[in-house]
C-alpha cells in the first residue's frame, strides 16, 4: 500500500478535531486546553509538511518551522499566564475560570 | 391720594417679601415689626382717603390710578389699576383696620410658634391680594386678587401642616372655591362676551344694553345678563361659603386663631358681597339673578344659624355665625339694598375679628382647648377678654334700644342687621317676605347661640382639667390692644355709620357707586311698620331669654331637649349631613373615577402597554441572550467554531 498524500492530511484533520473537541469538551483543566492548541498547531504542521513534500515546495517546511517557533512561544507564555492565575486563584479549573459572564 | 393708595397697597407686599424672603436673615421679631407697622401705616392712610372720599364733595367721589398696562391683545385690554371710590375706602378701612389689628394680635398669640416669619409673611400677603381685590376697576384684576385671597387662604389654614386635618382643611377650602371660581370664570367670560370689555366703567355702561340680549342654549332662549350673574354669583357663593359650597368654611378653622378672624370672618369671606356690591348696575337688571341671590342668602342665614345652636367647638360656632351673617348681606344685596349689605358687611368685620380673636385669647387662655364643654366660670381668669366678648356677641345678635336718639342707640349689629331685615320687607315681594322672615328666626337663632357660647364658656363651673385652669391667664397687651380696638369698632361703627350708610346721608356718602333704584329700597325699609322694625330685637332678646334659661338657670334642659328629639339634633350637630352628602356624591365617585383612571387608564393601559411594555420585552430579549455569555472559554469556542463551520460550508456549497 502506497501511502499517499490523503493519508497524511486525513491524520493531520484527526489530530485537528481531537485538539478542537478537546477544547470544548474538557471540563477539567486549563493545561489540557493549551495542549489541545498545540495539538491543533501540530496538525496544521503535518499539512504544511506533506503538502510540501507533495509539491517539491520547500516553503511549506519553512513555514512550518516558523509554527513550531510561534507555538513555542505561546506555550511558554500560556504556562507562565497559567502560573500566576493559579497563584492568584488557586485554581485553573475551567469550571471556575467566568470572570467573562454576563 | 395717587401716592396714598399706591402706598396703601403695595406696603403689605413689600412687607410680605421682607418677611417671608429674608426670614432667615432678619428673624422673628423684625419680620413682626416690619409687617405689623407695614399695615399701620396702610391702615393709617386708609382713614385719610375714606375721609377723603367719603365725606368728600360730589365731584370727588371716585378717582382711578393706572400703574400699568398687563395685557392688551385685540379688544381686550386690561391693566393693573386702582379704582377708589367710597366702596372701595369702605373696604380699605375694613381690611387694613381689621388685618393691622390681627397682625398685632398675631405677634401674642403666635409667640410661641417656631416659624412666626411665614406667618406674618402670609398674613400679609393676604392683605396684599385682598386690597387688590377691593381697589381692582376691572373684572379680570378682581379675578387676580379673588384667586390671591384664595391661595393666601389655602396657605394659612395650612399652617400647620405637620397636623392632617389641617392639610385636609386647606385642600378642601381650594377645592370647593374652585367650584366657585369656575362659575366666577364663567361669569367673567360672559361678560366680556356681551359688552366687550372687562372694565367696570365700560360694563356699567352697555348694562341697559346687554339686559336685552338673549342667547339660546340646549334649545332654550336664556337672558344672556341673568346667566352671567348668575355665573358670578356662584363665584360669589363659593367664596363667601354660602349654602350648598359652604362646606370649607367651618373646616378652615383648623387655622390659627388670628386667621379665621381676618380671613374666615371678616374681609375675604365677605369678597362675595363686595363682589356683588361692585356690579350692582348689573344685578339690578337681573331680576332673576337677584331672586336667586336672596333665596339663597336668606337659606344660608336661616341654616348656619340652625347648625350654630349645636356645635361645640368655640371657632365653630363662630365660624356658621359668620355664615349666617354673610347670609344676612346676600338677601340684602339680593332685595336691591346694597348699602345695607355693606353697612353689614362693615360692623361685622368689625365684631365677628373681635369675636374670633376673643375666642383665641381664650384660647390662648387655656391652652389650645377649643371645646365649650371643657370650659365654664372662665370669667374670672380672663375678665377683659370677657367683657369684650360679650360686647361682640350683643353685637353680633343685635341688642340696642329703638326709639331714642333718633333711630335708637344700640351696638353695631342692631343697626346694620335690622335695616337688611327691614329693607327685605320694605321690597313687598314673596321672596323679599321670606328673606324676611329667615332673617328674623336666624335673630333668634343667633342670639341663642350666641349667648348660649358666652354663658358655656365663661359662666357656670370649670368642666376642663385642673391643670389648665391652674396656669389660666389673661392675654398679653399686644393681644388685648387689637380687642379695645375692635370692641370699640363693635360698639360704635352702627351708631356712626347709619346715617352715612343707609340713612338721609347715603346719596352723598356713596356718591355714584349704587344707583337710584337702590335709594328706593332704602326709602321703603326705613318706610316698614313699627312691628317690623320689632321683631328682630324680640326674637333676638327671647334667644337670649332662652338661651339664659337654658345654661344658666335650669342647665338640666338642654340635655332634656335633646333627648326628647334626638333624631333633630343629630340632624343639626352634624350640619344637615352635608359633608356626608357631598361625600357620596362628588368625593367618592371622584376617587373611585380617578383610580379607575390611575388604576386602569394609567397604569395598565398607557404605561402597559407603552414605555412598561417595551422595556419588559427589552428585558426578555436580554435575558435570552445573557444565557449566551457564559463566561466559560470553550463555550466561545466553540460558537467560534460552529461559526467558522458555518462559514466554510456556505463557501463549500453556496458557489
Amino acid at each position: 500500500m502506497i501511502i499517499g498524500l490523503g493519508h497524511y492530511l486525513f491524520v493531520a484533520a484527526v489530530l485537528f478535531t481531537m485538539g478542537v473537541l478537546g477544547i470544548f469538551l474538557n471540563r477539567k483543566n486549563v493545561i489540557v486546553i493549551l495542549m489541545c492548541v498545540e495539538l491543533m498547531l501540530l496538525a496544521v504542521n503535518i499539512n504544511l509538511v506533506s503538502f510540501s513534500v507533495f509539491q517539491g515546495n520547500v516553503v511549506g517546511q519553512v513555514f512550518a518551522m516558523l509554527v513550531l517557533t510561534v507555538a513555542a512561544a505561546e506555550a511558554a507564555i500560556g504556562l507562565a499566564i497559567l502560573v500566576v492565575y493559579f497563584r492568584n486563584r488557586g485554581t485553573i479549573e475551567v469550571e471556575d475560570i467566568n470572570a467573562m459572564k454576563g | 391720594m395717587d401716592l396714598a393708595i399706591k402706598l396703601i397697597v403695595l406696603l403689605p407686599l413689600v412687607a410680605a417679601a421682607i418677611a417671608g424672603l429674608f426670614c432667615r436673615v432678619i428673624g422673628d421679631r423684625p419680620a413682626q415689626i416690619v409687617t405689623t407697622a407695614a399695615l399701620l401705616i396702610s391702615a393709617a392712610l386708609s382713614v385719610f382717603l375714606f375721609a377723603k372720599i367719603g365725606f368728600g364733595p360730589e365731584n370727588a367721589k371716585a378717582f382711578t390710578v393706572r400703574l400699568f398696562t398687563w395685557f392688551d391683545s385685540g379688544t381686550l385690554d386690561v391693566a393693573w389699576s386702582l379704582r377708589v371710590d367710597t366702596l372701595t375706602v369702605v373696604m380699605l378701612i375694613v381690611v387694613t383696620g381689621v388685618s393691622s389689628m390681627v397682625h398685632l394680635y398675631s405677634i401674642g398669640y403666635m409667640a410661641e410658634d417656631p416659624s412666626i416669619p411665614r406667618f406674618m409673611s402670609y398674613l400679609s400677603l393676604f392683605t396684599f391680594f385682598m386690597l387688590m381685590l377691593v381697589t381692582s376697576d376691572n373684572l379680570v384684576q378682581l379675578f387676580f386678587g379673588w384667586e390671591g385671597v384664595g391661595l393666601a387662604s389655602y396657605l394659612l389654614i395650612g399652617f400647620w401642616y405637620e397636623k392632617k386635618s389641617a392639610n385636609d382643611a386647606a385642600m378642601k377650602a381650594f377645592i370647593v372655591n374652585r367650584v366657585g371660581d369656575f362659575g366666577f370664570a364663567l361669569g367673567i367670560f360672559a361678560v366680556f362676551m356681551l359688552s366687550g370689555s372687562v372694565g367696570f366703567a365700560d360694563i356699567f355702561a352697555k348694562a341697559p344694553e346687554m339686559a336685552k340680549m338673549r342667547f339660546s342654549f340646549l334649545g332654550m332662549d336664556v337672558p344672556a345678563l341673568e346667566a352671567a350673574c348668575l355665573l358670578l354669583f356662584v363665584g360669589a357663593m363659593g367664596k363667601s361659603a354660602q349654602l350648598f359650597l359652604h362646606t370649607w368654611l367651618p373646616d378652615a378653622m383648623e387655622g390659627p386663631t388670628p386667621v379665621s378672624a381676618l380671613i374666615h370672618a371678616a374681609t375675604m369671606v365677605t369678597a362675595g358681597v363686595f363682589m356683588l356690591c361692585r356690579l350692582s348696575p348689573l344685578f339690578e337688571l337681573a331680576p332673576v339673578a337677584s331672586t336667586v341671590v336672596t333665596l339663597i342668602g336668606a337659606s344660608t342665614a336661616f341654616f348656619a344659624a340652625t347648625i350654630g345652636i349645636t356645635q361645640f367647638d368655640i371657632k365653630r360656632v363662630i365660624a356658621y355665625s359668620t355664615c349666617s351673617q354673610l347670609g344676612y348681606m346676600f338677601f340684602a344685596a339680593g332685595v336691591g339694598a346694597y348699602p345695607a349689605a355693606m353697612f353689614h358687611l362693615t360692623t361685622h368685620a368689625f365684631f365677628k375679628a373681635l369675636l374670633f380673636l376673643c375666642a383665641g385669647s381664650v384660647i390662648h387662655a387655656l391652652h389650645h382647648e377649643q371645646d365649650m364643654r371643657k370650659m365654664g366660670g372662665v370669667r374670672v381668669k380672663v375678665p377683659q377678654t370677657y367683657w369684650l366678648m360679650w360686647i361682640g356677641n350683643l353685637a353680633l345678635a343685635g341688642i340696642g334700644i329703638p326709639y331714642i336718639l333718633g333711630e335708637g342707640i344700640g351696638f353695631a349689629g342692631f343697626y346694620s342687621k335690622d335695616m337688611m331685615i327691614e329693607a327685605a320687607y320694605g321690597v313687598h315681594t314673596s321672596i323679599g317676605l321670606y328673606a324676611f322672615w329667615m332673617g328674623v328666626i336666624a335673630a333668634f337663632l343667633t342670639a341663642f347661640y350666641s349667648t348660649r357660647q358666652m354663658f358655656m364658656t365663661f359662666h357656670g363651673t370649670y368642666r376642663g382639667d385642673h391643670h389648665t385652669w391652674d396656669h389660666a391667664h389673661e392675654s398679653p397687651p399686644t393681644m388685648l390692644i387689637p380687642l379695645y380696638v375692635l370692641g370699640v369698632g363693635a360698639l360704635l361703627s352702627g351708631y356712626l355709620g347709619y346715617q352715612w350708610f343707609v340713612g338721609h346721608h347715603w346719596h352723598e356718602f356713596w356718591g355714584p357707586v349704587f344707583s337710584k333704584t337702590t335709594g328706593e329700597v332704602l326709602h321703603h325699609a326705613h318706610e316698614v311698620p313699627a312691628w317690623v322694625k320689632l321683631l328682630p330685637l324680640v326674637f333676638a332678646l327671647a334667644g337670649i331669654a332662652l338661651s339664659y334659661l337654658y345654661y344658666i338657670a335650669r342647665p338640666s334642659l338642654a340635655e332634656a331637649t335633646v333627648k326628647r328629639f334626638p333624631g333633630l339634633h343629630a340632624f343639626l350637630y352634624n350640619k344637615w349631613y352635608f359633608d356626608e352628602l357631598y361625600d357620596a356624591i362628588f368625593v367618592k365617585p371622584a376617587l373611585r373615577l380617578g383610580r379607575f383612571f390611575w388604576k386602569k387608564g394609567d397604569v395598565a393601559t398607557i404605561d402597559g402597554l407603552g414605555p412598561d411594555n417595551i422595556a419588559a420585552r427589552a428585558q426578555d430579549v436580554a435575558g435570552v441572550l445573557m444565557r449566551f455569555q457564559s463566561g466559560y472559554l470553550y463555550h466561545y469556542a466553540f460558537a467560534m467554531l460552529v461559526g467558522v463551520a458555518a462559514l466554510v460550508t456556505y463557501f463549500m456549497f453556496a458557489r
